[in-house]
């Protein structure tokens, strides 16, 4: 059997909880001092997900970058393998805010949206 | 002249909510300066996670909360410059500014609102000996090259302060493929918050060292390496305490500093604890006309906090001028903080004008478990409320209803306390 321990983020308190697991899953959690507590931790055990946010690159944009998330949170062991797939990922201007950015990243299911509007680069205001 | 109703001074999330609030309560001639070049201020360069779950009940990042504001003033065809910087205003509410297309603008207006915000503590506010290398920067400088810009500013990176923007920067380096050695704050708590903690570092394994500090830089051109120490109680360091650390960049999250150096040259009188102006209920300033909010009044750790109170600070300012610019100050209560609460905002009461509710936001000290928030009318203590935790780094309020203020026709000042348990 193995400890997790796990400090609650639901409040400023912090409590460090202390999760046993064992080979049929969650055997006991102590430490907790409320519900949501509780719910918490088993969460980060059975199924912790992060929402990633990063950056992607633009061509012929106003800005050389647009900045991304996944729509949802994604299991946190993918979270490398996205950014290592996002890496190589190029958008033309104009993007605009929820523009998809990356289907099913790491074939998580989730998709890669864009969070801002990057405008497309005026060449004509370079000319005079 | 054109005479403006209301010039907003920044067009971040405070200065964004605060004329989008005045223009709906009746604020024709709106004006936002904005020093950068785009609305949104700071949150442009937060691309992670986190904002708006009070405001819009959904997790949001930082340019997409900023953008629900930008839109909003588009919408209501409220005027903006850009790249526009103030370097001066004075209490006849004469603003003067600079930019590129029209060069020195002296603008009159109705009202002010100070939305200017805050910039980190710098290298130089700190007593770190050593050599100047490259590769020492602030954690929002080092924010913004990665993510507006899009360069890494370093590999191997040692963060000095956990505050939340060191934070942030810890997971947002580490996701680019730099290592983070260790996180490194003096204090024997961190001004952070809990979520960031956990899964900026937690998450990725970062060592956070409590009661240490730098000690010395290595480098001579680039940064080469930084010897972190334990502190003793006096901050001072502790003898063979000693410990290298091998890095090319070090990061700096050692606080914020709200940014008033026009409202000091205007004579508009700042809190000390704060740094912020003192301002009545209304977030009226001393200076009558003149409102504050946002980071420019008091450093928040939540944007929503931000945007809730400028909306006020934009109401009031919009009522302002509906009175024909007549302050009504005849009572004034002075608001304290004592025994472990550094300061109160607002800290004066002007109970005439309390048409509604009064919200109190305070900071502690230090780290307080199963203490009691207990407010004081005069000598009297009328609210105790227990607290399982209150720490530095999450901002309190407390909410006085105008009945309870209204049955104290003598207050002279209101004082909150931390009571321990």
């Amino acid at each position: 059997m193995e400890i997790r321990y796990i400090t609650c983020i639901c409040c400023p308190f912090g409590c460090q909880i202390e999760v046993a697991v064992g080979s049929g899953g969650i055997q006991s959690i102590s430490g907790y001092t409320c519900n949501r507590g509780l719910n918490f931790a088993a969460n980060e055990v059975n199924h912790p997900e992060r929402m990633v946010t990063t950056t992607v690159r633009v061509i012929g944009g106003m800005q050389p970058q647009v900045s991304v998330k996944t729509r949802k949170g994604i299991p946190k062991s993918e979270v490398f393998r996205c950014m290592e797939e996002l890496k190589s990922v190029e958008v033309h201007a104009p993007v605009r805010i929820g523009d998809l950015i990356r289907e099913n990243i790491c074939g998580t299911g989730i998709d890669v949206i864009a969070t801002k509007d990057v405008q497309q680069i005026n060449f004509q205001n370079f000319s005079d | 002249m054109k005479t403006y109703d209301l010039i907003v001074i920044g067009g971040g999330p405070a200065g964004m909510a605060a004329a989008i609030s005045a223009r709906e309560n009746g604020c024709e001639d709106v004006l936002i300066l904005e020093r950068g070049s785009s609305l949104g201020g700071i949150l442009n360069q937060c691309i992670h996670n986190g904002f708006g779950l009070l405001t819009f009940h959904e997790e949001l990042t930082g340019p997409e909360y900023a953008a629900r504001y930008a839109e909003k003033i588009c919408a209501l065809n409220i005027d903006y410059q850009l790249n526009t910087t103030v370097i001066r205003i004075d209490r006849e509410k004469k603003v003067t500014a600079i930019n590129a297309d029209k060069g020195l603008q002296i603008l009159q207006s109705k009202t002010i609102i100070l939305a200017m915000g805050c910039r980190e503590r710098p290298r130089g506010a700190l007593n770190i000996p050593g050599s100047r290398p490259a590769g020492i920067f602030s954690a929002g400088t080092a924010q913004r090259i990665i993510n507006i810009d899009g360069y890494m500013p370093g590999h191997n990176v040692v963060i000095l302060g956990s505050g939340d923007i060191g934070l942030i920067m810890a997971r947002r380096m580490t996701l680019e493929g730099a290592k983070v050695k260790v996180v490194a704050e003096l204090m024997p708590y961190s001004s952070g918050l809990k979520r960031n903690i956990v899964q900026c570092l937690d998450d990725f394994g970062i060592p956070l060292k409590f009661r240490t500090s730098v000690v010395k830089i290595h480098g001579d051109k680039r940064l080469t390496g930084v010897t972190l120490a334990r502190m003793d109680d006096r901050n001072k360091p502790i003898p063979d305490t000693e410990e290298f650390y091998e890095c090319d960049t070090l990061l700096l999250s050692v606080g914020l500093i709200p940014e008033n150096e026009i409202s000091d040259e205007a004579g508009i009188p700042l809190d000390p604890s704060t740094c912020g102006p003192v301002v009545n209920n209304d977030f009226e300033t001393e200076a009558e006309g003149i409102f504050a909010c946002g980071n420019v009044l008091h450093v928040h750790d939540l944007v929503d906090f931000v945007s809730q109170e400028a909306a006020s600070a934009g109401k009031n300012a919009a009522c302002y001028i509906r009175r024909n610019g007549l302050s009504n100050k005849e009572r004034t209560v002075r608001l304290f903080g004592s025994d472990g609460v550094r300061y109160t905002v607002p800290q004066i009461l002007n109970p005439d004008r309390k048409d509604e509710d009064l919200t109190v936001r305070f900071r502690v000290g230090e780290v307080y478990q199963n203490a009691f928030i207990s407010v004081f009318f005069n000598d009297q203590c009328i609210l105790r409320r227990k607290k399982p935790i209150v720490t530095p780094g999450e901002m309190e309020l407390i909410k006085l209803r105008k009945e309870q203020i209204n049955q104290f026709p003598d207050l002279k000042s209101i004082t909150i306390k931390i009571e321990k348990g």
